[in-house]
């Protein structure tokens, strides 16, 4: 045993003298870090060891999936129903990209609150905005390769909002759908984005990300009346580690090491127990039937533009991230010195909170889709109706058929898209439902020429008959 | 000041004006290495933007016989591409609505939203077009009746010939208008 260990010991020294590894690692290892650095710290290597995650079991669906638009939809439904563990592998490509988003994003905000990104590490802030962008890329370029029929009317939806851009927008559109229309070229484009360009540019922003970390030192926690003075620094922070620092390894990346697994456990459980995504109906760009939306971390931006008046929506889809991705840029400019204590940055501890409130909400309603028509409302039931014969009954069937469920609601049944008329007995009169419905409104289409003045009518008698004590 | 003198201040005069070997050597190898980049990103460039510039013929296909519609009524109508790639399957067809309006008379829709591009439906019963993105909501003339569309939905050319109704194949409809 021990002339074994000796014989290893012996091959591992020549090896390490051809190849210097150890001399390239230990430093790395045992360079020292400022105490005190806990749990808030963890969510940068978190994301990396995803971003790990999601090239490994890429690399693996990537052995079957067939980026063709005649084939993916079938290879995509081989690898969840047929392949080896292909099912499980499809759920933690999915829920590892979620976790990546969520994971970068909690990190850029801690960053942020502990104002980690003041001198000298304005390079660390700017690389890793590169990297949200590009992560965000991924996310949006993954889901095409579903191409399912949310898939396609996705990319549709792609091209027109890019085609809002001013002068080149005509081009971008043609250049996200590869011609002219949605097209055999359509889907080769993305996948080869979502797995050699953008990836390739994650690896070098990692890694010059992570090389700027090493070299300009992990920020130590924020103290209150301590502020960033760019001319001492420098100096201070050497001093500081010199007099207090803490090795690297393991003082520190135990932390990293825990948590990282303990995400990989998390991604590894959700994808067993709900599975990968369901796909939608196979890709049809004839078919009308589809609702397309984005994955639950782009579902806010959808929201927003649902709910951004019209005027106002062209404005929204281009300025919204092009203002926001330049203050984030600009921010290292504008404060790279000062205090760094949360406690002292009250405005940031507001921006903070209401990113996370906008994107929640936003999200809810995303989720929600009130503004989406009901397709194939429910017709009213009897019970609901309270008759089966006469002008109210009759006034209920057109309220089914005409379009009107479609879009307002009664009792729970129908759609959200306009008011809840379950009492509109309550406070609309005969005349003003008249007119309403002859001629619309601000949302609502007019329905003077479809519909007979005995049908009107007979509408006008069932609203009325909606009220609170019926 | 001896001959020697002389000729060396000569050649340091000379030199001066000239650049070093090592001032050479770099930007003859910043020229090769741009020259070298040159000739393989242009080819790379042009592929990638190749859709950019490449215009797609638009032709005439055949939708169905006249007779196949009902005046006043419309129909779900399907029709492939100009150019189709070989694998691009299903991606190859496209659809529209199309409305026989008289006897003669065709209008043919997109089934893309002037909001956004998402795929319109048609309600006969109430003579809409619905989008189920926004709620976007159109007339059976394609005019906007209500929601976020900025104007009404885009039109395909149509025409009759030899009793069969024809399409001309467009570029998607971006922001509502055909682009060409």
């Amino acid at each position: 045993m021990k002339r074994f260990t000796a014989i290893l010991t012996q091959i591992w020294t020549v090896i390490d003298d051809r190849t210097g590894l150890s001399e390239m690692v230990a430093p790395l290892l045992s360079h020292l870090v400022p105490p005190g650095a806990k749990w808030s710290y963890v969510f940068g290597s978190a994301t990396l060891f995803v971003f790990i995650l999601q090239v490994v079991t890429g690399t693996a669906l990537a052995t079957i999936y067939i980026p063709s638009t005649q084939d993916a939809y079938q290879s995509i439904n081989f690898i969840t129903n047929e392949a080896t563990f292909g099912s499980l592998l499809r759920g933690i490509h999915f829920f590892g990209a979620s976790a990546m988003v969520v994971l970068i994003g909690i990190h850029a905000l801690r960053t942020f609150l502990t104002g980690s990104f003041k001198f000298p590490r304005e390079a660390n802030w700017l690389t890793g905005l590169v990297l949200l962008a590009l992560t965000l890329g991924m996310g949006f370029t993954g889901q095409l390769l579903r191409w399912d029929q949310n898939a396609i009317w996705s990319v549709v939806v792609g091209s027109e909002m890019a085609g809002n851009s001013p002068v080149i927008g005509d081009q971008l559109a043609k250049f996200i759908l590869a011609g002219e229309t949605l097209g055999g070229a359509t889907l080769s484009r993305f996948t080869a984005f979502h797995v050699f360009f953008i990836p390739g540019l994650i690896f070098a922003f990692v890694g010059f990300h992570l090389y700027l970390v090493i070299r300009n030192g992990i920020s130590e926690p924020p103290e209150v009346g301590h502020p960033v003075d760019p001319k001492t620094y420098r100096s201070w922070y050497q001093k500081m580690l010199h007099e207090r620092g803490v090795p690297f390894w393991p003082d520190a990346a135990w932390r990293d090491v825990m948590f990282g697994v303990g995400v990989i456990i998390v991604i590894v459980s959700l994808a067993l127990i709900l599975g990968p995504p369901l796909l939608d109906k196979p890709p049809d760009p004839t078919i009308v039937q589809a609702n397309p939306h984005p994955d639950w971390y782009l579902l806010w931006f959808f929201a927003l533009l649902a709910l951004t008046p019209p005027p106002l929506e062209k404005f929204a889809i281009l300025l919204f991230p092009l203002v926001g991705g330049l203050v984030m840029v600009g921010l290292p400019f504008i404060a790279n010195r000062g205090e760094r204590h949360y406690k002292r940055r009250p405005w940031a501890v507001g921006a903070v909170l209401m990113i996370i409130l906008m994107i929640g909400t936003l999200g809810i309603a995303g989720k929600q889709s009130n503004w989406s028509p009901d397709f194939d409302p429910t017709p009213l039931p009897a019970t609901v109706v309270g008759t089966t014969t006469g002008p109210i009954a009759d006034g209920a069937q057109l309220f089914n058929e005409r379009g009107c469920e479609n879009c307002h609601r009664i009792a729970g049944y129908g759609g959200r898209r306009g008011p809840d008329l379950s009492t509109v007995g309550d406070r609309r009169t005969e005349e003003q439902l008249t007119i309403r419905i002859l001629n619309g409104g601000t949302n609502m289409p007019a329905f003077g020429s479809t519909l007979t003045p005995d049908e009107v009518d007979a509408l006008v008698a069932f609203l009325q008959s909606r009220t609170t004590n019926q | 000041m001896n001959n020697n003198e002389k000729n060396q201040s000569q050649r340091e005069t000379a030199v001066s004006n000239l650049i070093t070997r090592r001032q050479f050597l770099t930007r003859l190898s910043l020229a090769a290495g741009g020259l070298g980049a040159a000739l393989i990103g242009v080819p790379i460039v042009g592929f990638l933007f190749s859709p950019l510039l490449k215009k797609e013929p638009e032709v005439w296909q055949p939708i169905g016989k006249v007779d196949d519609f009902k005046v006043g009524e419309t129909t779900h109508v399907t029709f492939s591409d100009a150019s189709p790639l070989p694998w691009a399957g299903v991606a190859a067809e496209t659809a529209a609505w199309l409305r026989r309006t008289s006897d003669q008379e065709f209008t043919a829709f997109t089934i893309n939203c002037s909001h956004l591009g998402c795929p319109v439906r048609w309600l006969p019963q109430a003579e809409l077009f619905m989008c189920p993105c926004h709620g976007g909501v159109y007339n059976n003339d394609g005019s906007v009746a209500a929601g976020p569309p900025p104007q009404g939905l885009a039109r395909y050319p149509v025409r009759v010939q030899n009793g069969q109704v024809e399409i001309r194949t467009t570029p998607l409809p971006i922001e509502g208008q055909i682009i060409s």
